[in-house]
């Protein structure tokens, strides 16, 4: 099924794809090299005096508690974010899918939290949550729940998960409702005959026809949840209180930017950077095997 | 390197070319961290002074908040591209003195320059916390404040409090948080902003006991943190329990939690005298100011307060030798330096805003003009900065730690672990001491040669 074009010499395939190789190497290579080089330095905040250390901003980091405390709160934000995006989405998609009167209204309405910024997402959240402005933080407070996330860790984790995984949800309704759509009505009708119920003609048929575009949207809203939700913390919390949402990224943003600690930061980057190559090649492999689905 | 050669060259053109024409006025960039009202004050004074002279222009920019005004100073300079002049939290100080060929001291631009600017008449406190050990000014002095208390007089009355008199004491404050939870009508007693600014280096100085070894980091890079000592501990825990009790709520990191104040929800505040404007605009109750509280009993206490706020550092172009800077740039920052200095104006700038008047002289144009009688208790934080005779001791004439603000979030962090309940406040010093010290380390290892 593949087309092959035969060029005549070697120069012009070169030539065609020197764009994209420049970009790569200018946006990627080079500033993926920068990161590692200066992982293994240390310096003063001005850049005046540059000590080589090889490996020692790593072994620092996987030795600091403080660390494996931002990794821990990681994996948990992270599976928080996606199961509720995608738990949400799937659940609103399947709704949508139906026969209903304004569907396409409905629709609309749910794809516009993707094209709010993270920052005025987390703005709009605060106005709910805040204890004493918020909302809903002034309802929790009338009927008796001690609500105050700036000094309730588990309160503040819950509320950036909520906050991140909201503005998710519009993107993975998208594509399940795609999916959905894609859905060959056919094999459901056939089900339906065979006497299969609703909920049994939706686990047994939609959700298998649907795992590859899920697991696409797992692997889409991890990497979202690890890198992409620093507005929101930021705006929320600012990784507290007592660094209970502080995330890998946000803290390669206070070493980094606040602490002015470049070396540190680095290696944090690097850190991050090996992730995200493994989760990607995780969804090569996986997504090729399911292509013959 | 080769790059390096050619902004070199392109850069001794640059200060070659405006030989030619006198005209074009010397355009001296001054980066502030001031949101409004304040900001637009600060840049009145600027377009005041470019008023004064035709030579020179001041253009002040606001680059975000402290700092962030900071961290784009820095990468500015890294970028061969820093403001002449940046205004810089007392945080910072540490890491600024730390900077090396970065900064010129203000003392050194003075000398190559012929202006005189007399830090003799400066409030000592002020002083102090900007100059070398011996003296020496490394920057100028601008908007300093202290933290200091302010009250809710209604809810003090409805409590049957005195609402003319704040306690002198902790113990005073502990007789009065039930009443004001019982009867004063506010949702908290007490609150307080800048938690580690108020409640431990405000706290330690004015009780004279020290926050860290080698005069407060005045006395060297070595420095260790000494916060874990039994008064800090008493107090602390004692914030720790009120929280507990709903008689104390803390409100946030940095300023976070200072809206409960003039919007009625908490009767006691700690903060900075540069609150002063918005309570004025906002509080709908009467209110007043008190000096930080002492626990009794405690040898030497109540010293002075330290102060808060920030000072104008003048900063070379970027790390390439020589600088980068021309004579007469440093001319155009040392006579805008000058000007700031004049009692006139700081006394304008203290009465505009609320921020100390820098210099006894300008404190006294201040009183002349009527400004405290008007206004009582906006002598207060002076007051509290010359508290004890104004002597300042090592333990009460600044801090120097490099790595400050990261000190301070780990602090804070390390509280709110504490407030909530994870671990006393003898846990909380303990392990906030032990993060420290491995900034300070680093940063003496960043910082020797």
């Amino acid at each position: 099924m593949r087309k092959k074009v035969i060029f005549r010499g070697a120069v012009l395939p070169y030539l065609l794809l020197l764009p994209q190789m420049a970009v790569t190497l200018v946006f990627f290579f080079w500033p993926a090299g920068m990161t590692v080089w200066q992982s293994m330095q240390r310096e003063d905040a001005f850049g005046l005096r540059t000590e080589f250390v090889a490996f020692e901003n790593f072994l620092d980091l996987f030795t600091d508690a403080i660390y494996l405390n931002a990794a821990w709160n990681t994996v948990v934000f992270s599976t928080s974010v996606a199961a509720l995006a995608l738990g949400s989405a799937l659940f609103l998609a399947v709704q949508a899918d139906k026969q209903i009167r304004g569907s396409g209204l409905y629709k609309t309405l749910l794809v516009w939290p993707y094209a709010v910024a993270p920052a005025l997402a987390a703005v709009l959240w605060l106005f709910i949550f805040h204890p004493s402005i918020g909302l809903v933080g002034r309802g929790f407070s009338a009927i008796g729940i001690d609500w105050d996330y700036r000094v309730n860790g588990g309160q503040a984790m819950a509320m950036v998960i909520v906050a991140a995984a909201w503005k998710q949800v519009s993107y993975n309704f998208i594509f399940f409702l795609a999916g959905l759509q894609s859905i060959p009505t056919s094999v459901l009708e056939a089900a339906a005959i065979d006497g299969a119920r609703p909920m049994r003609r939706f686990w047994t048929v939609v959700f298998p026809l649907l795992s590859p575009t899920a697991f696409f949207l797992l692997v889409v809203n991890l990497v979202y949840a690890f890198f992409d939700t620093f507005g929101v913390i930021h705006a929320l919390t600012r990784g507290g209180p007592g660094n209970a949402t502080e995330t890998l990224i946000y803290k390669v943003y206070v070493d980094g930017v606040q602490n002015l600690n470049f070396g540190s930061s680095a290696a944090q980057s690097a850190v991050l950077m090996a992730i995200v190559i493994a989760l990607t090649a995780i969804q090569f492999r996986f997504i090729e095997r399911r292509v013959h689905y | 390197m080769h790059r390096r050669t050619l902004l070199t060259g392109a850069m001794s053109l640059g200060v070659a070319a405006p030989a030619i024409g006198q005209t074009q006025p010397i355009e001296i960039q001054f980066w502030h961290g001031l949101a409004q009202p304040l900001g637009g004050m600060l840049e009145k004074r600027a377009t005041d002074f470019n008023a004064t002279q035709t030579r020179y222009k001041v253009v002040p920019t606001f680059r975000g908040s402290y700092p962030e005004t900071m961290v784009a100073a820095i990468a500015a300079f890294r970028a061969n591209n820093a403001p002449h002049v940046v205004q810089m939290f007392e945080v910072g100080t540490g890491t600024m003195m730390g900077a090396g060929r970065a900064v010129k001291p203000v003392h050194e631009l003075l000398a190559e320059t012929g202006v005189q600017i007399d830090f003799n008449d400066y409030l000592p406190g002020v002083r102090g916390y900007y100059s070398l050990s011996d003296g020496r000014m490394m920057s100028m002095p601008f908007n300093s404040s202290t933290t200091i208390v302010w009250y809710n007089k209604d809810a003090f009355r409805r409590a049957g409090v005195d609402p003319d008199k704040f306690p002198e004491t902790w113990q005073g404050v502990a007789e009065i948080l039930p009443k004001l939870k019982a009867g004063g009508g506010t949702a908290v007693p007490m609150s307080t902003a800048w938690l580690t600014w108020a409640q431990i280096e405000n706290f330690s100085a004015i009780h004279d006991i020290p926050l860290a070894t080698l005069a407060n980091g005045f006395g060297g890079l070595g420095t260790e943190l000494q916060i874990n000592n039994p008064l800090v501990q008493r107090h602390m825990q004692a914030l720790v329990d009120w929280q507990k009790d709903g008689l104390f709520r803390y409100g946030g990191r940095n300023n976070a939690g200072e809206p409960a104040f003039p919007n009625g929800e908490a009767a006691i505040m700690f903060t900075s005298s540069g609150f002063r404007a918005r309570v004025q605009r906002e509080a709908r109750f009467g209110w007043g100011v008190a000096m930080l509280p002492y626990y009794q009993g405690t040898p030497n206490a109540p010293i002075n307060s330290i102060i808060g706020g920030a000072s104008l550092w003048v900063m070379n172009k970027g790390p390439a030798a020589g600088g980068g800077r021309s004579r007469d740039e440093f001319q155009g920052v040392a006579e805008f330096f000058k000007y700031l200095s004049q009692p006139e104006v700081d006394a304008q700038w203290h009465m505009d805003t609320g921020y100390v008047p820098v210099r006894r002289a300008s404190y006294a144009i201040a009183r002349e003009k009527g400004f405290y009688r008007d206004n009582p208790g906006a002598d207060v934080p002076i007051e509290q900065l010359l508290r004890g005779g104004g002597t300042l001791t090592d333990n009460s004439r600044g801090i120097r730690l490099g790595g400050f603000v990261e000190i301070r979030t780990i602090m804070e962090e390390e509280f709110e672990r504490a407030f909530q309940g994870q671990q006393n406040a003898q846990q909380a010093l303990a392990n906030a001491t032990t993060r420290g010290n491995v900034v300070l380390r680093n940063f003496e290892r960043a910082n020797r040669g």
